[in-house]
């Protein structure tokens, strides 16, 4: 069997992020007791800089790889670059955070490159199989992270539910990948929407519970309504690193994963499973919005947020066609840059045992800690769409994609949701400048990669804001590749 | 469908191996057990290598490396079940399969020498408090 | 023969006790079982989807999704025994401290 060398080019970020992983892996079993925590994050930090530069080499060898099991297109290379990006993030924030907690272990770096690994190849691959297995890796790891403080028992509650739930929702998604490879006889995207094209209506009810199967699965992992339940628990009981990991990297691969079943596989069927869409995206933007408004705890209203933001995307998911998926790529983008600060400066403020993680810590924060409030303060400004953020853009895109779509019942809920969010959010900076302090909040450890972290997101919030043409190109482009127009 | 009898006849082999199976095992532990003397000792009603020491009831804790162990276990026993579907079209794959399944047992042997050395087999060291 | 849809039915069947299971079920392992219940259920329609596609394909997808259930049971097992270590139970309805 002739196996070119282009197909390893094509995976290359795979390859550099699970070597980089098992590496970690060695160098924590060189340490028999201890461990070398700093140096496994210094490893894993230059790997998944290798990985993110090894997306380039994957861009000049764009194609399939493996008998069309993996694709190399615009659309995967935004993802892997996304997925990357936001992994790197969360390994500096989480450098600190670690240190802080008094949880230096050197498997946390190696779990969260093998999630990674996970989440590259969801992104990248055109076949069910794969993309399961995929979904897997990421989610398993994401289990083991959330359960990595274990002398918490909220850490540990939560690891369970996100267990228990996760894998009944991936049991939902594995048998309608089972019945969808029963009515097409494959299980390669590419070649069921030609083998679904060609069949007669005989297998369309079939193909309607495989779908539906499928989306409870996935719009569990994105934790979009009614299967939203497990969100807030989890958040709130992982670590802060982990959960600001959960809420950007897994969250856009399975987008990218939903988008390409339902558009590529099932786009010939687009006017049945439109309306399951809809209903998930009007349901999530009100639950979520709607509980965010009464929590307090910082990570808890970021679920709930989190949520509605899932909402957000599925609105221009419900927008087929190109507009609709070039907005929700875009959105996407966004929504990690500002979530991603969002969780980096709660990290940094929570200090040991995660003190001051409640909405009343953070009063009279402001002139204390100037640079940590101004970052949270401009990924609060983007997570309600003010405009010269990057928020402001992605909801413009996803709702002038639902009006060109004529969504307009659709668009005019997110628009008062918008509204009704700003509330919160608002609220966290008011907090922040406007509030006399009232806890005794002491100063934050001073972690350079954490400092690096937050303004890097608060630069790139602002980059999607101001210049965002570049970018805007690539997922239009990129876009087109997935409807295959 | 009226090749019901005949279809049913394919169970035949099947129960005749039931019967001598059954037949065979029950013959000889009924003889060995009529032939046999019978010296309830202590030491010799004790369960025989079956892990735990059975002493009191079988509610007691035990400890949480058995757990371990058998997790471990199960992980390495259900990799080898990727073996099966290489060996069969190994020809067909030549020297690319052989490569594959090599990276393949070093990336388990990687996660092997992770639990050797963090002291999860040494079943006589005590437990570390956490 | 016996036809495709009987193999359809029993695994349609394995995987609604399964859901049963982890919605009536109380204690953690039995929920950790019913799951697998429901993988094997889609297992089963894998392979029965299998041969009568005269495919190998899905034969070959069952040991992915066995493997797959292993790695989960593992990490689910070290999960519960990490949470009994922290609330000394095992019941879903005690262990949950977070709620609105």
């Amino acid at each position: 069997m002739h196996v070119p060398a282009d197909y390893y080019l094509r995976i290359l970020p795979e390859l550099v992020l699970t070597a980089t992983a098992v590496l970690i892996m060695l160098i924590e079993g060189g340490a028999r007791l201890g461990s070398r925590a700093a140096l496994s994050g210094t490893v894993a930090l230059i790997g998944t800089a290798a990985a993110l530069a090894s997306v380039a080499v994957q861009s000049a060898h764009r194609g399939e790889a493996f008998s069309g099991m993996f694709r190399v297109d615009g659309f995967s290379l935004f993802f892997h670059g996304l997925i990357i990006a936001a992994t790197l993030i969360v390994l500096l924030l989480s450098i600190g955070y670690l240190r802080a907690q008094r949880l230096q272990r050197g498997e946390f770096y190696a779990l969260l490159l093998f999630a990674t690994v996970g989440m590259c190849l969801m992104a990248g691959s055109v076949e069910l199989i794969m993309v399961f297995i995929g979904l897997e890796i990421s989610s398993i790891c994401s289990y083991a992270l959330c359960g990595f403080w274990r002398a918490s028992a909220r850490s540990s509650e939560a690891a369970l539910k996100y267990l228990l739930l996760g894998s009944f929702a991936t049991a939902f998604f594995l048998y309608g990948i089972a019945l969808t490879y029963g009515a097409s006889g494959s299980t390669n995207l590419y070649v069921i929407a030609r083998s679904l094209s060609d069949v007669l209506a005989g297998h369309g009810s079939l193909i309607l519970v495989a779908a539906a199967l499928m989306f409870v699965g996935l719009a569990f992992k994105v934790s979009a309504a009614p299967f939203q339940v497990w969100t807030p628990d989890v958040y709130e009981g992982a670590p802060v690193a982990v959960t600001a990991f959960m809420s950007a990297g897994p969250k856009a691969a399975t987008f990218a994963v939903f988008l390409r079943i339902f558009y590529v596989a099932l786009g010939r069927y687009s006017h049945t499973w439109f309306w399951m869409i809809w209903v998930a995206a009007i349901l999530s933007m009100c639950l979520g919005n709607l509980g965010a408004l009464r929590q307090t705890n910082m990570k808890r209203m970021l679920a709930y947020s989190s949520i509605a933001h899932a909402g957000y995307v599925l609105v221009a998911f419900a927008a087929l066609g190109e507009h609709g998926i070039s907005a929700a790529m875009f959105y996407l983008a966004c929504y990690v840059a500002m979530n991603l600060g969002a969780f980096a400066v709660i990290s940094n403020l929570a200090q040991q045992n995660e003190r001051f993680i409640d909405l009343h810590d953070y009063a009279g924060l402001g002139f204390r800690f100037p640079l940590q409030s101004v970052c949270l303060t401009i990924c609060m400004l983007s997570l309600i769409g003010i405009p010269l953020t990057g928020g402001f853009l992605g909801k413009l895109f996803i709702f002038k994609a639902a009006f060109q779509n004529h969504l307009v019942g659709l668009a005019i809920v997110g628009l008062l949701n918008s509204a009704l969010a700003a509330y919160y959010y608002l609220r966290v900076i008011a907090f922040l400048y406007m509030r006399p302090a009232t806890v005794e909040v002491s100063q934050p450890q001073r972690s350079l990669s954490m400092n690096v972290a937050m303004v890097a997101c608060a630069v790139g919030v602002l980059w999607l804001g101001i210049a965002p043409n570049s970018l805007l190109n690539f997922v239009v482009h990129s876009a087109g590749a997935l409807t295959g127009r | 469908m009226n090749s019901q009898p005949n279809y049913m006849a394919n169970y035949l082999p099947i129960l005749i191996q039931l019967g001598l199976a059954l037949g065979l095992s029950g013959g000889i532990l009924a003889l060995s057990w009529l032939l046999g003397l019978h010296r309830r000792t202590r030491r010799k009603l004790a369960a025989y290598e079956c892990g735990v020491e059975p002493v009191g009831d079988a509610q007691n804790r035990f400890a949480v490396r058995f757990y371990l162990v058998a997790i471990i276990f199960i992980l390495f026993d259900i990799e080898t079940v990727f073996l099966i579907p290489w060996a069969v079209v190994f020809r067909s794959l030549k020297l690319f399969g052989f490569f594959e399944m090599l990276v393949y047992m070093a990336i388990v042997l990687a996660g092997f020498f992770y639990i050797w050395r963090k002291g999860v087999l040494d079943w006589n060291t005590p437990e570390r408090a956490e | 023969m016996i036809p495709l849809s009987y193999y359809l039915i029993l695994s349609v069947l394995l995987f609604c006790l399964g859901v049963a299971g982890f919605l009536l079920k109380t204690d953690v392992i039995s929920i950790f079982i019913s799951i697998e219940l429901m993988l094997n259920g889609v297992n089963l329609s894998f392979v029965a989807f299998s041969h009568f596609l005269k495919q190998i394909n899905g034969n070959i997808f069952v040991f992915f999704v066995m493997v797959v259930a292993a790695a989960e049971a593992a990490v689910g097992l070290a999960i519960i025994v990490s949470v009994v270590r922290n609330r000394h139970t095992l019941s879903i309805d005690k262990i949950s401290l977070m709620r609105d």
